[in-house]
């Protein structure tokens, strides 16, 4: 008896060390707004949910193979952050923050609704079933194994980009020092749209790779998007590798949670921790104690 | 004895009056409703007009609502007993988060954050527990055979407007009580720079917590009505995330920093809702969070202090040379 449940809770695990790529890949995006514009995308997960339809309708209806749609997407919620940047965060960039947070809330209700009006609220999926992978009386979905290597990718790309290119090297001083960096040339309105839209495309990849495992409506956001912003928060605002660990810890929460009792109190589990850690340490896991 | 002193008194008076002049049931429910969410609106500004922005208020809500009609349910409380508890409830709950947030100076973005985890721990609860709740297919306190005044269940519109009109009133006495206290201007140099008015001497955790707590009573008891007289709730009605930004919204339309100015954007928003239900029927699915969504962003950008906060602003040199 006992051996069968040390094998649900190591796959719970594995499981959740699955579920914590695609978490971590949505904080890298969400951290790396915050860390270079100062701004928090309440509406985050509602990019992806965009991304996520876009995937279905090039997928379904334009006939187009997943590996040929993902690019597509990609660059298309790469738009959208720009485009995001463009009209409502600039003409916000020296309001409070708070206008700023809630500006990108009412954001939130437009992709939501945008997506109610034109899609309809009918659950859609992409018709494309990854095998399950059976390993040590384990059960691993494909679709999984995909998105956790993607993700991963996805990261080391988003690393090199910015440790290897001059642009890179522009987005990591500014999230240093924002007011010096314009007075050394930097001109801080591209490196922005260029924050926006690498953000938007990490928002794209990550619809791409939760395409595959869940349905698509227009409140999908609304599932994982809370969990992003925790995850943002206990690592640290800002803060790349506190984001990637919490990730992890979050969607070990969720997983384990899970398979003791329902999925929701998984959920409730990792918000009551979130708020534990919030008090213990709350400017992020991985801060330094000043 | 000028218009300003009886100003309110007369408006008072016309509005107790007028259930029992026009009698349109309709138009009566769109009115309890406006009332009801404006006192809920009104109380999630007296938190954010300090610039302490909460998303939890859609988790203080479903409290008062759930608390309310489980007590009623399964144990017979009568609501007039479980709106108080479920008003403890909530303030306890506000007290468990806030405290330590205030205590450890969360603020800002973080403080929304973790505000925003509440309401989401009170959704996922209320789904989770659905074999007491209902789940998200929703819950509706049961009828009840005896006293309706014990039940708090009345089928009469006026009753419920004339109940809802009192707790409105109330709202907007306790948002002057404040306006008018010590508090106020504590709680606003907290707001400018909390270390400047700790160092002159505002207690900053207390006046902070005393307003959460406030707030919080409030809106519990704004959810506790709603189910009371809508007589269903459901997760997505009276708790989570897009409750929360739909409070946030209708306050910042309506004006933050000024009295009435909630109440405003309660009866914008709840228009706006209907006309475009009665106007497109089931088609105007979504299409009243798409022109809310746009409104608060325009709003945001263009008119930060909402529509009776630019109003009354364009008024006041006019008002200041009348009496010069």
């Amino acid at each position: 008896m006992t051996e069968i449940f040390d094998i649900y809770l190591l796959e719970a695990m594995v499981n959740g060390i699955l579920l914590g790529g695609v978490l971590a890949l949505l904080a890298l995006g969400l951290n790396l707004i915050f860390g270079v514009i100062d701004v928090t995308w309440i509406c985050y997960a509602e990019l992806v949910m965009i991304g996520m339809y876009g995937m279905y309708y090039l997928v379904q209806y334009f006939g187009l193979p997943y590996y040929a749609a993902a690019p597509i997407t990609i660059l298309l919620v790469a738009l959208l952050g720009g485009l995001l940047h463009l009209l409502v965060i600039a003409p916000l960039l020296s309001a409070p923050p708070i206008n700023q947070l809630l500006a990108t809330g009412g954001v939130l209700f437009v992709l939501q609704s945008v997506a109610t009006v034109a899609f309809g609220i009918d659950f859609r999926n992409l018709g494309i079933r990854l095998p399950v992978l059976q390993f040590a009386e384990m059960h691993f979905s494909y679709s999984r194994l995909l998105s956790f290597a993607a993700a991963l990718i996805g990261m080391v790309l988003v690393y090199l980009f910015m440790t290897r290119t001059y642009v890179g090297t522009a987005i990591r001083a500014i999230s240093q020092d924002r007011q010096i960096m314009a007075l050394m040339g930097v001109d801080t309105r591209r490196i922005y749209l260029i924050t926006s839209a690498l953000g938007g495309a990490l928002a794209g990849l990550a619809s791409c790779l939760l395409v595959l495992q869940y349905d698509v409506h227009p409140f999908v956001g609304l599932s994982f998007g809370p969990i992003t912003f925790l995850i943002c928060v206990l690592g640290g605002l800002g803060n790349f590798i506190g984001g990637f660990v919490a990730a992890f810890v979050f969607a070990e929460i969720i997983s384990l949670g899970g398979l003791f009792s329902d999925l929701e109190w998984g959920y409730v589990l990792a918000f009551a921790f979130f708020i534990v850690m919030m008090f213990i340490r709350p400017a992020g896991l991985l801060a330094r104690r000043s | 004895m000028t218009i300003r002193q009886f100003g309110p008194w007369i408006a008072g008076a016309a509005l107790i009056a007028l259930p029992f002049v026009y009698r349109e049931q309709y138009h009566l429910h769109l009115l309890i409703l406006i009332l009801i969410w404006s006192f809920a609106y009104t109380s999630w500004s007296m938190m954010g007009r300090f610039g302490l922005v909460s998303l939890g208020h859609g988790g203080f809500m479903g409290v008062g609502a759930y608390v309310t009609a489980l007590l009623w349910n399964h144990l017979g409380v009568s609501p007039w007993i479980g709106i108080p508890i479920a008003m403890l409830a909530a303030a306890l709950l506000a007290v468990i988060v806030a405290y330590p947030c205030f205590r450890f100076r969360i603020t800002g973005h973080y403080f929304v954050l973790v505000t925003l985890a509440l309401s989401g721990i009170v959704l996922q609860v209320i789904t989770a527990t659905r074999d007491y709740t209902g789940g998200s297919l929703g819950y509706t306190p049961d009828r009840t055979r005896g006293s309706h005044l014990l039940a708090l269940q009345f089928d009469d519109k006026v009753t419920w407007y004339l109940i809802a009109l009192g707790i409105w009133a109330i709202g907007l006495a306790i948002w002057r009580w404040v306006d008018r206290s010590m508090d106020r201007y504590a709680l606003e140099a907290i707001s400018e720079d909390e270390d400047a008015a700790a160092a002159a001497g505002v207690n900053v955790t207390w006046e902070k917590l005393k307003i959460t707590v406030i707030s919080a009573l409030m809106t519990s008891l704004a959810g506790a009505l709603y189910c009371q007289y809508q007589m269903f709730i459901s997760p997505d009605t009276v708790s989570g995330i897009s409750v929360s930004l739909q409070m946030v919204f209708a306050v910042i339309v309506g004006g933050l920093y000024v009295s009435l100015g909630p109440t405003v954007g309660a009866i914008i928003t709840i228009l706006l809702a209907e006309i475009l239900r009665i106007g497109f029927g089931t088609k105007a699915v979504g299409w009243d969070n798409l022109v809310y969504g746009v409104l608060l962003v325009v709003f945001i950008i263009f008119l930060p202090k909402g529509i009776l906060g630019s109003i009354l602003e364009r008024l006041k040199p006019y008002r200041k040379k009348r009496r010069a």
